[in-house]
């Protein structure tokens, strides 16, 4: 509790030290606020030693040079069990502190484990489902779909405000990560594997997101925009997507082939089981395909085999839900 | 600490020797080395099996161990190998006892059972590709190609070297630096061996296992 | 002409005019510059007829002390080929907003910051501290040479022909756009179709083999050839590092062969170890080359680690603090770096379990790290500093280092990751162990040790100068990249919308500005100091008040280093000789046993670049000729057995006598 008072106190200051309201230190979403707590907590238990290590060393080296002639200078000193002891446990004692914490604020925001609460002393409610978007890394842009609402979009996402979002992310063709800073820290996208991020905004307003895993080309063009708004926003938001065209296999397949700094675009419906099809790599039948690996060649008792193949198709070694 | 001598009143002379005044022989490191080095190759070959256990059951729709191993021929095969130790061992006795004739025989012999043994394992090689079951087939091909082909591709080194050896060894005779590169390639060859039996057992006869 | 496209082909492989980059106009000029400068170079070698004594006492020479030399130059020589890149990256970003593309594109810059990472680590690093400890290690153990001479010699050529073609992909093709790591699939063959990542491939592989043999060569050394009565216990603690940072190299640079290895395949035999169909998995790729990556991160501090350690209690004028636990320290950080890789990719999702017993473990490396800062920051209590130029960046380092060290275990928090990984934040944090670490330990040793390598002391006032450029530069340089990872602002982009951050990268790029003055005045050390060489010059072996061994002999040392073999009674050996009155022998000497010069070590380099080459191009017949070539010079070697050769007493009686001279007329 103290630790968080002191926290609450040094807020300010290391905002004023980065110089301005970064967008690490001031997120609009629930999950990147704990992030940034830990950020700053971690950092807190780390000055306690640092401090007074640089202190020492410039006050060392200013007391103990060679023209102040002190004549405590005594050359054969260089073993003391009680320093010895000090400087192994001081450091220690601070990594058990911050191991606990690591342990603990790990497991809590593993961004496989469905949220809890929606933002401090509001819990998720047992019966409130998650929002679950899709998200797809291309070459180079961002397709997202929606398969609860039916609609797809390129570099743009929305999510009503205070609403559970579960993203199930994956990529193309090479690796990418997704990341929202305001909203919640990255997981990578990775071609034929799933991985998954549970997240949730609380404030209304446009946040940048983008790839923070470099991937050729486009990459640097590679951004999208991120929109926090309320629940009537929202259904407007998909009606406007609803009037689109229609994405499927084949205008998914135009939009896979590279391009950059992509304008944002919006599809009304999606081909059915389009994302499944992405992550299994299986959208045109052929040797990538991965549900081809149970061809059949393969010897009748396989149910060992297919639980690799199924783990490998969702990105082992990535944790399941739990 | 302990480690601080008294120190000798000045102009005194010190108590202490502070060097040799004869010629310093280090012990040879070169058994060292090579041990150092076989143990950097053994990291490679422990890559290799971690791939091999990571993508061995990616078939890909494409054959498995089951179907492609015959086992009777590597078992063949393996005995080979571990002929070729034991008579590398034979020529290893010789050479202690400076009979130079026989220890070229036997490693002659040595050479010829690691030559079945790369003769077999081509022969494999070939089949497999023949059948399109080639090292681009799947992710467990892939591994198991490069896992036995690095192995085959040491014994091809052993064996140019025991060639080599065996020539400077009918030219120089069995001189100690011939004895020191002889203990060398045997620590190689039963190295590969060793290995064999890790890839033996692991890849082949856990392959087969249903 | 008709038939001609198909030999040429076979001859060529892919490489064609279109390789040689004449449409870009950066690359065509420091083309230009670099084989005026080199033709200049060549001509003045010639010129001066310096050809037969380069290739007599240098290139052939199997004295470690001359390899550890060229392994520094080749290290000086490359840093500033890496920092170009750097001020490269660092103009282009502090350009690059808005309607402003900057002067890289994406296809060049991507290769520089690709290149950067590469040559910094690999060539710059490497070879830095390859070089020091192949100096200093058999002069502290009380050694005549190295365990395997020869091998010395090659393993410099195998590096230097890895650097050559590096050298290359900058004016013949490409190099590789993929990041320094490679990470498949986009440094696969569908994703990277050009000779990039080849290049990066073979330069990498054939260096590795040199990397490695000097690794096994050190070891065996330290294990060796120590002088007799210098226990474990009682070895300098450079040598410690040395000892831990060559178990290392040992340990984890077969991983970076293997995995580099498959990754060959994959490009050039189609298999599917990281491809993303037919069962492949490119994230075993990411897992099996941190397993090298991050014990090589220790391989490099480790030996700044031991540099500081000697300089700081030679400077302090005191025993070092805590000797013991220093060593233990070391040789736990030695083994806890094999259990931390993961901490590199959090955020692959592998679970809370896994990602916090990694995080945990990487915060447990800074407790023995942490005891060392204490242990140094205790040997300068109740000391007699003296800032000399060494001192000087050992004192920086311990600042630095710090706050890098803090940085790093923020980073190690797995949540905290989520939000920091592959951000700017990530860039400050390990420039600012690597440069704060690695390359401040680097200019401490050279500083240090110039005096034993060539007899007269680097100028002090250039050595300051360059110092505080390179200082005050490193913290205008990363401390903005800390504020603009907190920005959300991620790594290896040439581009940027937002104007809010232009002015943190204008002053990283101002930071930039200032290394490059401070590399300046470093070159401007070396030449003004050789300039003044008399007046600098070091008469009497100990230029500083050392402790070990290294000081006991002349600067710069003979050949066979010690007249007689050391015997060593204290961890201080060279202190405790002294305090004892030790009187060096004058006569009675003998001849003394070492190993003869060979040239084959600077032709398997060669023939190995030219295999490189040819394989990058996929020029099959050069490739198969070149290795047949390099199978029978090797072999060729072995027939060889007349490898060394006697100093007689006679000349050792005149070398000594002469330094004996020199003692009388300058103490």
């Amino acid at each position: 509790m103290s630790l968080k008072a002191l926290r609450g106190l040094l807020l300010p200051v290391v905002l004023l030290l980065t110089g301005c309201q970064t967008v690490l230190m001031s997120p609009s979403g629930d999950v990147a606020l704990q992030q940034r707590n830990l950020i700053i907590t971690s950092l807190l238990l780390m000055l306690i030693i640092i401090v007074p290590v640089i202190v020492l060393t410039l006050l060392f080296a200013w007391r103990y040079r060679a023209s102040h002639q002190r004549d405590d200078y005594d050359p054969d000193w260089n073993h003391s069990t009680l320093l010895e002891l000090l400087i192994w446990s001081a450091p220690l004692l601070i990594i058990i502190a911050l191991g606990a914490v690591t342990w603990v604020s790990t497991h809590k925001l593993d961004p496989f484990r469905p949220l809890e609460r929606v933002s401090e002393g509001r819990p998720v409610t047992v019966d409130a489902r998650p929002l679950v978007v899709d998200v797809v890394a291309l070459d180079w842009k961002w397709l997202f779909i929606y398969p609860e609402q039916g609609i797809a979009t390129v570099n743009e996402v929305a999510a009503p405000v205070d609403r559970p979002i579960e993203f199930r992310i994956t990529a193309s063709t090479v690796m990418n990560s997704f990341f929202v800073p305001a909203l919640a820290g990255q997981i990578y996208a990775m071609p034929g594997m799933q991985t998954t991020l549970h997240a949730v905004i609380n404030k209304p307003g446009d946040f940048e997101g983008f790839s923070a895993n470099y991937s050729g080309a486009g990459f640097s063009g590679m951004h999208f925009m991120f929109r926090g708004m309320d629940e009537a926003q929202f259904e407007q938001w998909v009606a406007q997507a609803k009037s689109g065209p229609v994405l499927s296999r084949d205008v998914y397949q135009q939009l896979a082939k590279p391009s950059e700094n992509d304008p944002v675009s919006r599809y009304a419906s999606v081909a059915p089981s389009l994302f499944e099809d992405i992550v299994t790599q299986c959208v045109t039948p052929g040797p990538s395909c991965m549900s081809g690996m149970k061809g059949p060649n393969l010897p009748a008792p396989e149910h060992a085999h297919d639980s690799t193949a199924d783990e490998s198709m969702h990105g082992m070694p990535m944790a399941q839900p739990h | 600490m302990s480690d601080i001598q008294a120190i000798p009143l000045p102009g005194q002379p010190s108590t202490l020797s502070f060097h040799l005044s004869e010629e310093h022989h280090p012990q040879h490191g070169t058994l060292l080395g090579f041990w150092l080095y076989l143990m950097s190759d053994c990291l490679v070959f422990a890559c290799l099996f971690a791939v091999y256990a990571v993508l061995g059951r990616n078939y890909a729709g494409g054959p498995t161990g089951a179907q492609i191993f015959e086992l009777p021929v590597v078992a063949l095969n393996t005995a080979f190998l571990l002929l070729s130790s034991i008579t590398y061992g034979f020529a290893m006795l010789e050479m202690q006892r400076n009979g130079k004739r026989a220890m070229l025989a036997w490693l002659a012999i040595t050479g010829l059972l690691g030559a079945c043994f790369l003769f077999l394992e081509l022969r494999e090689f070939g089949h497999l590709i023949a059948i399109g079951a080639g090292p681009q087939r799947s992710a467990f091909l892939s591994s198991f190609f490069t896992l036995v082909g690095t192995h085959g591709l040491h014994v091809t080194f052993g064996i140019v070297w025991l060639v080599t050896l065996m020539v400077q060894v009918g030219k120089k005779g069995l001189i100690a630096e011939n004895k020191r590169r002889l203990m060398c390639l045997s620590m190689f060859w039963h190295f590969l061996d060793v290995v064999w039996i890790g890839v033996f057992s692991f890849v082949y006869l856990m392959g087969v296992l249903p | 002409m008709s038939d001609s496209p198909d030999l040429a082909k076979l001859i060529f492989g892919r490489l064609t005019w279109d390789a040689i980059p004449f449409h870009e106009p950066i690359l065509l000029w420091t083309f230009v510059a670099v084989a005026a400068g080199g033709i200049a170079l060549l001509a003045a070698l010639t010129y001066f007829r310096l050809w037969g004594y380069l290739w007599r006492e240098w290139f052939t020479s199997i004295d470690h002390k001359k390899i550890g030399v060229m392994y520094m130059v080749l290290g000086l020589v490359m840093l500033l080929r890496g920092f170009s890149d750097a001020i490269m990256m660092r103009m282009q970003q502090a350009v690059a907003f808005g309607h402003v593309q900057g002067f890289l594109p994406p296809h060049h810059y991507d290769q520089i910051f690709t290149a950067h990472g590469v040559i910094m680590i690999f060539f710059v690093a490497m070879p830095l501290v390859t070089g020091l400890m192949n100096f200093v290690v058999p002069l502290q153990i009380g050694a005549r040479d190295v365990s395997f001479p020869f091998l010395n010699n090659f393993s410099f050529w195998m590096t230097s022909a890895g650097a050559a073609l590096i050298m290359m992909s900058l004016f013949v093709g490409e190099f590789a756009r993929t990041g320094w790591l490679a990470y498949p699939p986009l440094s696969g063959i569908a994703q990277s179709p050009d000779v990039g990542v080849d290049y990066y491939i073979w330069g990498l592989q054939i260096a590795g083999v040199g990397t490695l043999l000097s690794g096994i060569n050190l070891l065996v050394t330290i294990i060796k050839m120590r002088a007799p009565g210098m226990t474990m216990m009682r070895m300098p603690v450079f040598t410690w590092t040395a000892l831990c940072t060559n178990v290392l190299i040992v340990a984890a640079f077969p991983v970076l062969t293997a995995v580099l290895g498959l990754l060959a395949l994959d490009r050039y035999a189609g298999t599917n170890f990281f491809t993303t169909t037919l069962g492949g998995d490119a994230m075993m790729y990411v897992n099996l080359i941190w397993i090298w990556g991050h014990p090589e991160v220790y391989i490099l501090i480790l030996p700044a680690f031991g540099i500081y350690s000697e300089v700081v209690a030679t400077f302090s004028r005191k025993r070092l603090f805590g000797y013991t636990s220093m060593v233990y320290a070391t040789v736990v950080i030695t083994v806890l770096s094999y259990l931390v890789w993961l901490h590199h990719f959090f955020t692959m999702g592998s679970g809370a379990s896994v990602n916090s017993f990694f995080g945990i473990t990487t915060m447990i490396i800074s407790i023995p790290t942490g005891a060392k800062i204490f242990n140094w920051l205790f040997t300068m209590y109740r000391g007699r500093i003296t800032f000399e130029v060494p001192m000087l960046w050992t004192v920086a380092f311990m600042v630095t280092f710090t706050i890098g060290g803090m940085t790093g275990v923020m980073l190690a928090v797995p949540p905290a990751d989520f939000a920091l990984h592959n951000s700017l934040f990530l860039i400050a944090h390990f420039h600012n162990v690597i440069i704060g670490g690695v390359l401040f330990g680097l200019f401490a040793g050279i500083n240090y040790w110039f005096p034993k390598a060539f007899g007269f002391r680097l100028d002090p006032f250039w050595g300051k100068v360059s110092f505080w450029f390179w200082v005050v530069g490193f913290y205008f340089a990363f401390m903005p990249l800390y504020v603009l990872g907190l920005m959300g602002v991620t790594r290896r982009l040439n581009h940027f919308e937002d104007p809010s951050l232009q002015i943190w990268f204008q002053i990283a790029a101002f930071g930039a500005l200032l290394i490059a003055l401070g590399i300046g005045a470093m070159l401007i050390q070396f030449y003004v100091s050789f300039r003044h060489r008399e007046a600098l010059r070091d008469h009497t072996g100990d230029p500083w008040g050392g402790r070990t061994l290294e000081w006991s002999t002349s600067s710069p040392p003979p050949a066979y280093n010690f007249a007689f073999t050391p015997r060593v009674h204290n961890r201080d050996a060279w202190w405790q000789m002294k305090q004892h009155n030790y009187e060096r022998p004058t006569a009675d000497f003998i001849a003394i046993h070492m190993p003869k010069n060979t040239g084959a070590g600077v032709i398997l380099g060669g023939i190995s670049t030219v295999l490189g080459f040819a394989m990058i191009w996929h020029m099959w017949p050069l490739a198969v000729l070149s290795f047949i070539a390099l199978l029978a010079v090797a072999i060729g070697h072995t027939f060889n057995y007349q490898r060394d050769y006697h100093i007689p007493a006679d000349e050792v009686s005149r070398v000594e006598a002469a330094r004996s001279e020199l003692l009388a007329n300058h103490v």
